[in-house]
């Protein structure tokens, strides 16, 4: 908060009372006390986070006995890590392929004259109110008559397919918007147009790109659904959240590796968003019509 | 291509790297994949692009758009296109020989769990998404006010990058039950049991008992969709932020000047201007909440009554194997989203956002 925001603020007349600063802590707490319980049970023994509440540790931290066993256990042994390297392999290219082709699709409808360009954009546009759950029968048999399930490149593909309109979409806002005559100059010292797209135009979307890239894979690396149809929960392929949810159904033994295994599963995402975030809003206020 | 697909039928086969140890293994089929998926992709458009430039000048000229533009559109085809015509024709043809081909929506409306789920589905539609809302827009509001808005802010914003799935690990912990008698280890029991132990020292209440929330019909529901308001009011809350500061002053204060109270300002001046970007939150939070899937399969199951459309889609699929009722469930959830998703664009188009 500059002093600049805070004076305004007081020309303004917006004298916080007692009471908005109470709401405001009240929600604020709200939203952080169950996180802060996952937390800290993830630092606790299993005996202390089964009979006694978090708090309690919080209250008296000195006579808890704190440990780091939870994380060397989920790290070292069982197939978290192993998710964590599947959930890469899954989210990067799930992430990159969409991107360069709803790049390329986006300067090619806004910047390419061709024969059924309006209907193809139509189409393409339209398809956002889809919900994935459309695709999913008869998907799913293709794939199993493929072989393609259980493979990183159908959940590559996957992912691309159900990420695309919404991609060209944002990409075509702005690349549409660019200045015309940095191609014409372009094209008269002979470049192509894939020389144009390369050289230009991809360097000048990089805000539209990062915004777009962000929301993707933030929705690549926290999806579910789509892991748990097309790619299963065999270990070699697992992902983050599929071996989570393996974690919650077990009850056994590993129960109590929960915490520290949600932890983990939210690092990544967590050090994305917060590096990422300006994009992350210009991204969120643009494409909040994702299928 | 050949290539490019030899080299993902080796992803297939975990074992390739197994001579290095498994952490390595790991490493290097990751490498490899990362190598493949994305190197592959400009590997094609480029060698398109030299195909295309090497041939005589008409055809250049004539299929160069096509390659940028067409395997977007194949891909999409593909995966969004062709299924979506499959899953409707498929509703209404994978019934018994001679069936009418209406079997399976007959069998779905009549079929008790169904009507269920899509019961839930309504009960989702009317709570999560107005009050994500609600607490969204108050927040954005009197935040505005407070010094270390940035700070509060941050708090109710970082939800939006968990997933349904960690989200439900957290909140599994919040309505954690014990017996009576032992601690209890979940916040909201522990504060439960002691608030109405308060009760009956007072003699207003007779007992307390612990509640196990996940699995009391009806509350249990409710218990999920706090878990939706949870991640959803992060992203109610920028949106709304954003508009809200986009409300000039002068309008708020001349009716400040004219006599109005705070209150009736923000209802009467502030709400008003801002309603596009609210339409613009619900829609968007009611078009998840009818598809919600994880958070139900993750913590109940679909157990205890709190089954929903896309979760019974999942057991028809995978459970039932059948296939029919699976295609009936999403095209119920299609013809449920379509009208919203309507809504969403036509306001978007009008705020200037969009083709």
């Amino acid at each position: 908060m500059t002093t600049a925001t805070t004076k305004l603020k007081a020309a303004r007349g917006h004298h916080a009372g007692w009471l908005v600063k109470l709401t405001v802590l009240l929600i604020v707490a709200v939203w952080t006390i169950p996180s802060l319980g996952l937390l800290t049970n993830s630092f606790r023994t299993s005996v202390d986070s089964s009979t006694t509440g978090w708090w309690t540790s919080l209250i008296n931290p000195v006579s808890t006995e704190w440990t780091l066993a939870n994380y060397n256990r989920v790290l070292t042994s069982g197939g978290l890590f192993d998710a964590l390297i599947n959930s890469l392999i899954v989210t990067i290219p799930s992430t990159i392929i969409p991107i360069t082709l709803a790049a390329f699709a986006a300067f090619g409808f806004a910047w390419l004259k061709f024969r059924g360009r309006s209907l193809l954009f139509g189409l393409m546009v339209g398809l956002i109110v889809v919900p994935l759950q459309l695709a999913l029968v008869p998907m799913l048999q293709i794939y199993q008559s493929a072989g393609l399930t259980g493979s990183f490149l159908g959940i590559w593909l996957a992912h691309t397919g159900f990420g695309l309109p919404l991609a060209v979409f944002l990409l075509y806002n702005f690349i549409s918007q660019l200045p015309k005559d940095i191609f014409e100059s372009a094209y008269i010292d002979g470049a192509s147009p894939f020389t144009a797209f390369t050289r230009l135009v991809l360097p000048l979307s990089v805000p539209a790109l990062a915004s777009f890239a962000i929301l993707q894979f933030l929705w690549v690396w926290n999806d579910f659904l789509v892991s748990l149809v097309f790619l299963g929960t065999s270990s070699n392929v697992a992902v983050l959240t599929i071996e989570l949810a393996s974690i919650v159904g077990s009850r056994g033994e590993a129960f109590h590796l929960l915490t520290a295994a949600a932890f983990v599963s939210m690092v990544i995402p967590l050090i994305v968003f917060l590096a990422l975030q300006r994009y992350f809003v210009r991204g969120l206020l643009a494409g909040s019509v994702k299928g | 291509m050949a290539t490019l697909w030899l080299g993902l039928g080796v992803l297939r086969d975990p074992n390739v790297f197994s001579g290095l140890g498994p952490t390595a293994s790991k490493l290097g089929q990751a490498l490899l994949a990362l190598t493949l998926g994305v190197g592959g992709i400009w590997a094609l458009f480029y060698a398109g692009n030299v195909i295309v430039e090497s041939l005589p000048g008409r055809a250049t000229a004539f299929l160069r758009p096509y390659l940028f533009v067409l395997p977007a559109v194949v891909v999409v085809g593909v995966y969004l296109v062709y299924p979506t015509v499959g899953t409707v024709v498929e509703s209404f043809s994978d019934v018994p020989e001679g069936a009418d081909p209406l079997t399976n929506y007959r069998a779905a409306f009549s079929n008790a769990d169904v009507l269920q789920a899509i019961r839930n589905n309504l009960i989702w539609l009317l709570v999560a998404p107005a009050v994500s809302v609600g607490i969204g827009l108050a927040f954005a509001a009197l935040v505005d006010r407070i010094r270390r808005e940035a700070v509060a802010k941050a708090f109710v914003f970082l939800p939006l990058a968990v997933s349904f799935v960690g989200a439900s690990v957290i909140w599994r912990f919040m309505y954690a039950w014990k017996p009576a008698g032992q601690p209890q280890i979940g916040v909201l029991n522990a504060i439960w049991v002691s608030a109405g132990g308060v009760l009956v020292d007072l003699g207003i209440l007779a007992e307390v008992e612990p509640v196990a929330w996940l699995q009391v019909i009806p509350w249990n529901t409710l218990a999920l969709i706090a878990i939706m308001v949870w991640l959803q009011v992060g992203l109610a809350m920028v949106i709304l932020s954003a508009a809200i500061k986009g409300v000039p002053p002068e309008l708020t204060e001349a009716a400040r000047i004219d006599g109005a109270s705070e209150l009736q300002s923000f209802f009467r001046i502030t709400v008003p201007s801002i309603r596009g970007s609210i339409l613009t939150v619900y829609t968007t939070i009611a078009i998840a909440v009818l598809k919600i899937f994880d958070i139900i399969f993750v913590t109940t199951g679909g157990n205890f009554d709190t089954s929903v459309v896309a979760v019974r889609m999942y057991q028809e699929m995978f459970r039932f194997r059948n296939f029919g009722q699976a295609t009936t469930m999403a095209v119920i959830l299609l013809i449920a989203v379509l009208p919203i998703m309507l809504i969403n664009i036509r306001n978007l188009r009008r705020q200037g956002i969009g083709a």
